[in-house]
This record gives C-alpha cells, sequence and structure tokens, in this order.
C-alpha cells in the first residue's frame, strides 16, 4: 500500500527532480573526490560544504512549503525543529568524541566537566548509539510538534495567532537553550565534533558521503511529499488551505490532516538539521533566532509556495546571494534580503517557480485552443 | 488638715526642685572645671582604662566632651611624656603645636618626641560611638539626633538607658523619639532587667525598619523564655512585613515593566486591531523614536547645552511625526497593496524592518548609543522598604498618559469614531462614506507615531541600538494576543499582567525561565481563549 503510495506521487516533473537530485548525490561527490584538484571540473571542498548546507536549507524550506504552501500554515518557528534535530545529533556526535576531548573524561562532554557535572543527565543516555539518535533526530522534532499542534490545531488557532505562537515557541526555546543548566552546552552549543559513525568528520570522504546523504533525504522528502500532496489527502490539505471552515462544514476533520502534515513537516525540518550539524560543525541555540525560522519563509516565497520543486529553488538561490553578499558587500546583504521579503510579496506571490508554471501553463493551454501566445508586456486595454 | 498637708507637699515639690537645681549647678561647674583629670585618664596604659575614662567623660555631659571624644577618634590626641597630660595635635614637622584638647587653647610647642599617639582599636571606637550618641542625643538639630540614636542603637550598651531615658522625655520629633525608644529597647534586650521589660522592650525594636528590627531580635529568639517567644514573634511579623514590602517591590517592578510593554504594544493593538495588519516593521518604529531622542540630544549639547532638561519633551512630538511620517509611507507604499493577505503582510513588514535596521545602522553606526537622563528624571527615592527611580516612575506615568490620551481619541474625536467603525465593519463603514483607505493610512501613522514615542521613553532605559526594537516585538504580539485585538483595555490588562507575572516569576524560576514559563502560559491560554482576554464579538466564523 504505501509502495503504491508512494508510486503515485511520481509524476513525469517529479521524476525529474527526482533524477536531479540523484544525479547530484551521485555527480558531486565523485567530481570531489575522484578528479585531480587542478581539473577545471573539480569540486572542491569549500564548495561541496557550502552546496551540502545550502541543500539542508533546502530540505527545511520544502517542510516548510508542505505545511505552508499546501495546507495554508504560516510557520515562523520551523527554525525550532530544525535546530532540534541538529541538537540530536550534536549529541549523538559529542557522545563520539569520548576521551579526546579537551579534559578527556571518558563519559562527559567537555562543556559538563567544565560546568562541574557529575554525571550524565538523563536525557543524553542512548545518544552514544547512532540508531537512537537517528529515531530521536525525528521523534523529538515530531513530538513537539504533535504536541504543539495538538493544542493548537483544536481550539483553532489560525492565521497570524497560529504564527505569532509558532515564533513565540521558538522564541521560548531560543531562550531555554541559552541557559547553562539545560544540560546542552549553554549558548556555545555542541562543537569540536571527531567523528560520525567511525569515520571522521573532516575526512574528504566522510564529507563526500555527507553531501551524498543529504541530496538524497531532500530527494526521499521530495518523494514523500510529492505523493503526499498528490493523494486524496493531499487535496484535502488544500482545501484547508482554500477554505477551512468549508471543509469541516463538509465533515472533514479539518484539524486532524493538518496535524498530520504539520507533525510530517516538523520531521522533515528535524532531518534537515540533522544533516546541517556535521557538515557545519556546530549546533548552538542562535539557530532557534525566530529570524531564522523567517528567513526559511522567504526561501519558500521566493521559490514559489504550493510548488514543491520551488522551496529547493529558492532556498539555494537565497542562500547563494547570502554567501555572494555577505562576502562582497556585507552591509547591502540586509537591505537586499528586506527588499527581497518586499518584492517577492508585492510582486512575485507565487515565486519564481510557481510564475513560470503559470506561464508555461497558459501557453500551453492557448496553443491548445490555437490563440496566438501573449506578448510579453502587453498594454492595459482601456476600461470600457 | 488637707490643706496643711499639701502645703508641706508643695514646700517638698519646691525643696526637691532647688536640690535638683543645685546639683546641675553643681554638676556644669564641676565639668567646667574638673575635665581635664578625666581627659588626661584617656591616655591609659591599656585600652580597659581608656574606655573606662571615656565613660567617665560621657557621664559629665559636658558639651566639650563630644569635640575630645572625636578627637581621639581621629587619633589627634597624644600622651605628652614629660607630664602624662593629653594634648591635641596634628603632630606635624619637628616641633608641633599642641593644644589642650578641652578648650582649645594652645599650649606652645613641643618636640615631637615627647608626644605618643593614643591608640585605637576598634572597641574604643563603639565606645565613642556610643557617648558621642548619647551626647549629641539632646542636640537641637534633630537630624543630628537621629543620626545619635542610630549611633547608640548599634551599641546596645545598658549603660545608655539613663541617657535615652532622659532624651525621650525630652524628645518632640515623633520620629527621632520612635527611634529613640527602639534604641533603649535594643539596650534594656541586652541588659539584665526582668522580662516583663524586655517584653515591652521588643514591641519598642519591633516599629523599626523591618531589616533592622530584624538584626537586634535576631540575637534574643534562641532564648528558651517568654522574651525568646516573643522575640520569635516578634521576628515572625516583621518577616510578614518583609514579604509585603517584597512582593510590593515585585509589583512595582512589574508595573514598570508592565507599562514599558505597554508602551511598546499600544500601537500595535492599534494597527493590528484596526486593520488586522500585522506589522513586524513595529519594533523599528520604536527604534526610529529612540534615535530620533539621540540625534535631538546630540543637537541640543553642541548647540544650546541649556536645554538639555527639555530635550525630552522637543523630541516626543518629533519622534511622533518622524516615525508617523514613516509608517504612512510603509502603508500607503507597501500594505495597501496586501490588504485581506494577513501573511504576506506579515512577510513585507518583515523585510521593511531589515531594512529600516541596516539603514539605521549606516547612518548612525552599529554601537550603542548613550541617551542621557534629564535632572529630573535621574536619581531615586524610598517609599518604605523600597526604591523606586525617577525614570521609571515617569515612564509608568507617561505610559498611562499615553493610553488614556490615544482612549481619548478613539472615543471622543470623529477621526476616533470613524476608526472603530472601520474596525467593526469596514464594508458597511465604506458604504456609510467613510474613506476607509485614508483611515487605513491615518490609522498606521498613529500606531507607528506611538511607537515613535515609546522609543523616546526606551531610550531613557535601554541601550538605543538598531536591534532595540527586535527585543520588544515578540513580546508586543504577546500583550496583543493575550489581551485581545481591538480593544485597548485588553492592551493595557495584558501588558500590566504580563508584566506582573514575569517579576513574580523572576525570584522562584530566574529571569530566563520566567520569561519561558510565561510564554509557555500565553500558547496555552491561546488554545482556551484564541481570541485573547477581551475579544470582539462578532459573528464571522474565522477573521
Amino acid at each position: 500500500m504505501i509502495t503504491q503510495f508512494l508510486f503515485n506521487g511520481v509524476d513525469r516533473r517529479a521524476g525529474f527532480v527526482l533524477a536531479l537530485l540523484v544525479g547530484i548525490a551521485v555527480l558531486v561527490p565523485v567530481l570531489h573526490l575522484a578528479l585531480p584538484p587542478d581539473s577545471p571540473l573539480h569540486v572542491p571542498n569549500y564548495a561541496m560544504a557550502l552546496f551540502g548546507k545550502y541543500l539542508c536549507y533546502a530540505l527545511l524550506a520544502l517542510s516548510l512549503d508542505l505545511v505552508w504552501g499546501y495546507c495554508g500554515i504560516l510557520s515562523l518557528g520551523h527554525g525550532a525543529f530544525f535546530a532540534l534535530g541538529g541538537y540530536a545529533m550534536g549529541m549523538y556526535l559529542m557522545r563520539q568524541i569520548g576521551p579526546r576531548g579537551v579534559y578527556g573524561d571518558p563519559v562527559l562532554p567537555d562543556f559538563m566537566v567544565f560546568l562541574n557535572y557529575k554525571e550524565l543527565p538523563w536525557f543524553w543516555y542512548g545518544f552514544d548509539m547512532a540508531w537512537f539518535a537517528a529515531i530521536m533526530v525525528v521523534l523529538v522534532p515530531g513530538l513537539l510538534a504533535f504536541v504543539f499542534g495538538w493544542f493548537a490545531f483544536r481550539s483553532r488557532v489560525t492565521g497570524v495567532y497560529l504564527s505569532i505562537i509558532t515564533q513565540a515557541m521558538t522564541y521560548a526555546l531560543l531562550l531555554a537553550f541559552f541557559r547553562n543548566d539545560m544540560g546542552l552546552g549553554g549558548n556555545n552549543g555542541l562543537t569540536d565534533f571527531k567523528d560520525i559513525l567511525g569515520f571522521s568528520v573532516q575526512a574528504p570522504g566522510t564529507r563526500a558521503a555527507l553531501f551524498a546523504a543529504t541530496a538524497l533525504a531532500l530527494a526521499l522528502c521530495f518523494w514523500i511529499c510529492s505523493a503526499v500532496v498528490r493523494s486524496k489527502l493531499g487535496k484535502v490539505l488544500v482545501a484547508v488551505r482554500d477554505a477551512e471552515s468549508r471543509t469541516r462544514f463538509i465533515g472533514y476533520r479539518v484539524e486532524h490532516y493538518k496535524l498530520f502534515v504539520w507533525v510530517l513537516s516538523a520531521m522533515m525540518a528535524g532531518v534537515a538539521g540533522a544533516l546541517y550539524v556535521p557538515q557545519v560543525g556546530i549546533i548552538n541555540p542562535s539557530e532557534f533566532e525566530p529570524a531564522n525560522s523567517i528567513e526559511a519563509v522567504i526561501w519558500v516565497a521566493v521559490g514559489g509556495r504550493g510548488t514543491l520543486f520551488g522551496p529547493i529553488v529558492g532556498a539555494v538561490l537565497v542562500n547563494f546571494g547570502k554567501t555572494w553578499f555577505t562576502a562582497a558587500m556585507p552591509e547591502v546583504w540586509l537591505f537586499a534580503l528586506g527588499a527581497l521579503f518586499v518584492v517577492v510579496t508585492l510582486f512575485l506571490p507565487k515565486g519564481i517557480v510557481g510564475t513560470v508554471q503559470g506561464l508555461w501553463r497558459e501557453r500551453a493551454e492557448r496553443r491548445a485552443a490555437g490563440l496566438p501566445p501573449v506578448l510579453p508586456n502587453p498594454e492595459p486595454k482601456p476600461a470600457e | 488638715m488637707t490643706q496643711a498637708r499639701a502645703f508641706l507637699a508643695h514646700l517638698l515639690v519646691l525643696a526637691a526642685l532647688g536640690a535638683a537645681l543645685l546639683l546641675v549647678a553643681v554638676a556644669v561647674s564641676r565639668a567646667e572645671t574638673d575635665l581635664k583629670p578625666l581627659v588626661d585618664a584617656l591616655g591609659g596604659k591599656d585600652f580597659a582604662r581608656t574606655e573606662a575614662a571615656i565613660s567617665a567623660l560621657a557621664a559629665t555631659g559636658d558639651p566639650r566632651v563630644a569635640d575630645i571624644l572625636r578627637d581621639l577618634e581621629n587619633r589627634d590626641l597624644y600622651v605628652r611624656k614629660d607630664d602624662g597630660s593629653v594634648v591635641r595635635s596634628d603632630a606635624k614637622g619637628a616641633t608641633p603645636e599642641v593644644f589642650d584638647p578641652a578648650t582649645g587653647a594652645s599650649l606652645g610647642t613641643v618636640p615631637k618626641a615627647v608626644l605618643d599617639k593614643i591608640s585605637v582599636n576598634n572597641r574604643i571606637r563603639r565606645s565613642v560611638a556610643a557617648a558621642v550618641g548619647t551626647l549629641t542625643l539632646l542636640n537641637p538639630d534633630p537630624a543630628k539626633r537621629r543620626a545619635a540614636a542610630d549611633a547608640v542603637l548599634k551599641t546596645r550598651d545598658p549603660a545608655t538607658i539613663p541617657a535615652l531615658d532622659a532624651a525621650i522625655a525630652a524628645e518632640t520629633d515623633d520620629g527621632v523619639r520612635l527611634r529613640l525608644e527602639a534604641a533603649r529597647g535594643a539596650a534594656v534586650l541586652n541588659s539584665d532587667a526582668p522580662a516583663a521589660d524586655k517584653l515591652v522592650a521588643i514591641e519598642a525594636v519591633q516599629r523599626l525598619d523591618a531589616r533592622e528590627a530584624l538584626s537586634v531580635l535576631q540575637q534574643y529568639a534562641g532564648a528558651d523564655d517568654e522574651v525568646g517567644a516573643a522575640a520569635k514573634a516578634a521576628i515572625d511579623e516583621v518577616n510578614l512585613t518583609l514579604v509585603f514590602w517584597d512582593a510590593a517591590k515585585n509589583v512595582w517592578f512589574g508595573l514598570s515593566l508592565g507599562s514599558v510593554l505597554l508602551l511598546a504594544a499600544i500601537g500595535l493593538a492599534i494597527t493590528f486591531g484596526v486593520m488586522g495588519v500585522i506589522n513586524m516593521a513595529h519594533g523599528e518604529m520604536v527604534m526610529i523614536g529612540a534615535y530620533v531622542t539621540f540625534a535631538v540630544q546630540e543637537v541640543i549639547r553642541t548647540s544650546m547645552p541649556g536645554l538639555f532638561d527639555y530635550s525630552l519633551l522637543i523630541a516626543l512630538p518629533l519622534a511622533f511625526l518622524v516615525a508617523g511620517a514613516v509608517g504612512v509611507a510603509i502603508e500607503r507604499g507597501v500594505i495597501r497593496f496586501l490588504y485581506g493577505r494577513p501573511l504576506e503582510t506579515l512577510l513585507a513588514t518583515w523585510g521593511l524592518s531589515l531594512i529600516l535596521q541596516q539603514l539605521i545602522r549606516s547612518i548612525f553606526g552599529a554601537q550603542n548609543r548613550q541617551v542621557g537622563n534629564p535632572s529630573w528624571m535621574s536619581g531615586s527615592f524610598e517609599v518604605g522598604l523600597m526604591q523606586v527611580t525617577w525614570s521609571r516612575l515617569w515612564i509608568v506615568v507617561f505610559a498611562l498618559c499615553v493610553f488614556f490620551a490615544l482612549m481619548a481619541v478613539l472615543k471622543k474625536t470623529p477621526f476616533g469614531l470613524q476608526t472603530r467603525a472601520v474596525t467593526a465593519n469596514r464594508p458597511m463603514a465604506s458604504a456609510m462614506g467613510i474613506r476607509t483607505p485614508w483611515i487605513d493610512a491615518m490609522t498606521f501613522g498613529l500606531g507607528s507615531g506611538i511607537a515613535g514615542i515609546a522609543g523616546v521613553a526606551l531610550s531613557q532605559i535601554e541601550n538605543v541600538s538598531p536591534n532595540l526594537g527586535q527585543g520588544y516585538i515578540i513580546d508586543s504580539f504577546m500583550v496583543v494576543v493575550f489581551g485581545g485585538v481591538g480593544n485597548l483595555w485588553g492592551t493595557l490588562v495584558g501588558a500590566l499582567t504580563l508584566g506582573v507575572a514575569n517579576k513574580f516569576l523572576e525570584p522562584y524560576a530566574g529571569a530566563v525561565l520566567g520569561k519561558i514559563l510565561v510564554l509557555v502560559f500565553i500558547i496555552l491560554f491561546i488554545q482556551k481563549r484564541p481570541r485573547g482576554l477581551f475579544a470582539l464579538k462578532g459573528r464571522a466564523i474565522e477573521a
């Protein structure tokens, strides 16, 4: 049944995106590892690390698009799920350091020795095992999303109210994780990682594998999202987005649909965070900043919400722009980002992919109807 | 018969009075003449003798004794080795001049080697303080009497009781008498007086400030008799007062925080309530107001320093106009194209907030800017056991003024009427001939302008930096959402409740955890009442 569900999720366009992502997952590591550094096609280390980061952001954007683009829930706190997934991974990586820390304690991470912890806090148990950490990466964000969504959707908190309390949620977590007595590294966070699954995180092979894993995870999540939105469930989600009350009156349990897609999205964001941490080498509370979550929203808006390919394009493009701007002219970056928010909401409400798709579809329909193609920038007709 | 007895009594009283007068006269004359041997006794070989001499001097009641004892404390008294007398000198040079301590008359110069400084330890200092205290208990200046009573209170010396009794009888100032009685009480507690006296003494001590009373009483609470029990009961009572004042302090700090939240949120309440517009750039309006204050103060500092005390009054209208103008520009330029799309408005205004922040950073620099307090806003005063700073008090007053002014604008002016009409039913208001786009622009301008004057107030207690507004945006939203949209009273109640709740949680949970708890509480509260405390009643299914 699940395979059926997944296979129904792939049409020609989704298949193309999946092939592209798998291609990237294979090609980039190969170009990085197999070609000599002086070859023009060689992918240097920093570029692969950078694009690995972009792909993590793309996965976060994809998860956000699933709730915002298809269900109308604008989350300003998806960064929280991303960071929780990242912390779960970070805790695993901390436990892998073992006695190689600065203080050489076989069990306790450095910051705990520094803060005079006598023994491991209970919530650190199990994180020395990769499978446990992997479960936690999806379970912790999923659980938070479930509890939060259960209360919020049941009492019909919608629209901007929901957006604001998601923001309050990530803000509260930001404050909590900044505390040293949380037992999660305080404002320094978790860093100084050594090994992942027995391989050094610095080794080129591991980095290439992490990149491939990120691209494949993105492909898998894309596939799942595609299957969800093309199923009957997906149709109900769109109905909720466009006319929530009407959908409820027809007899659908709106909050169940919302809760399902909300938790699924949070889990994907958690996976994105978990893949982000070993590639960046640090996780700290600033990932919970409300500003980060809002920035993720603009990736989706730029790429095109309500299309699954859009957020991927948006996340890569905006972050590429950010990298370029902050290096070339840092003082202009915030102007550019701010202008992007304004311009996209005013002039490109469907985003890049959505707009292109719209034009494409219009052209195809016109051709089918035997009409001439629309000239670019037609003069407005006077009102009659 | 009775007459004869009365006469006899009168005679006796007169005789007693006469005798007393005579005694006093003798005492005074003796003091004038016999101070010298007592002063010379100060130069005793050990501290015990010096202390005894201090007591003897204090017992004379001579007004000059206080000065002599102060000299002793300042280590200006020396023993002349040649004749054993005590003299005052600064001991400067090879042959310093020496003076008589009592009269101050010069006694010529002596070689420095002859002088031997009278050493002083803490015990001596204490007895000097007590002696000077008892001596100044009858000083004509009430402030000095009060200080003297406090000095005696610290010593708890039973020997001071008679002096205190005399002082209490002569005292005219109630505040000073209270402290005198407390000092007497402390001394009685320290003496071997009967338990009944001590019980009275505890009551006297208890009338002191709570903390002072506690420090006196704690020493006697351990005793296993009725005095100990009474002391314990008194301590409990005093602790209750302390708890009360702690609570009062929390309420005050909470109100102060709440009024800051109110200032930050009230403009938001208007734009959000009237237009349903989430203005994420609201915090930046606050920041602009703070920077206007900074600019005004800079101009005043450089060109007319005399006006510095009026800088805030000048900045208020300017901040309102500047922030209001920016608000109107935002509404006309961006927001009006996005009506009916609240989520997009949220994103666009967030973008605007980034632009405004960077703009201010480019103009004024990223570092914190110093905004000075005018003289009438600096300093503090005490109410009971808590300190109230003037700046906080003015901000509370100011926040309430702004609130009620805004209330008046909305309730009493035609503009307010139209605004409320648009809030209640936009299509209907439009059909009745109200220019809703104009009302939108003006309302947005008003909300932003109020954020601007909030910035003037916040510049007094916060660092003025480009990030000033960001710290308030989430809190302001919480206030508005908690209080209920479209109702200013809700904003007032919401702001003050959250402020007080925050401050009450802080001692138990710490500042950060307290804030987290408040956020979690609001998140849960919205589940229960999704439209806030004071929700507007309506028939719409969804906003």
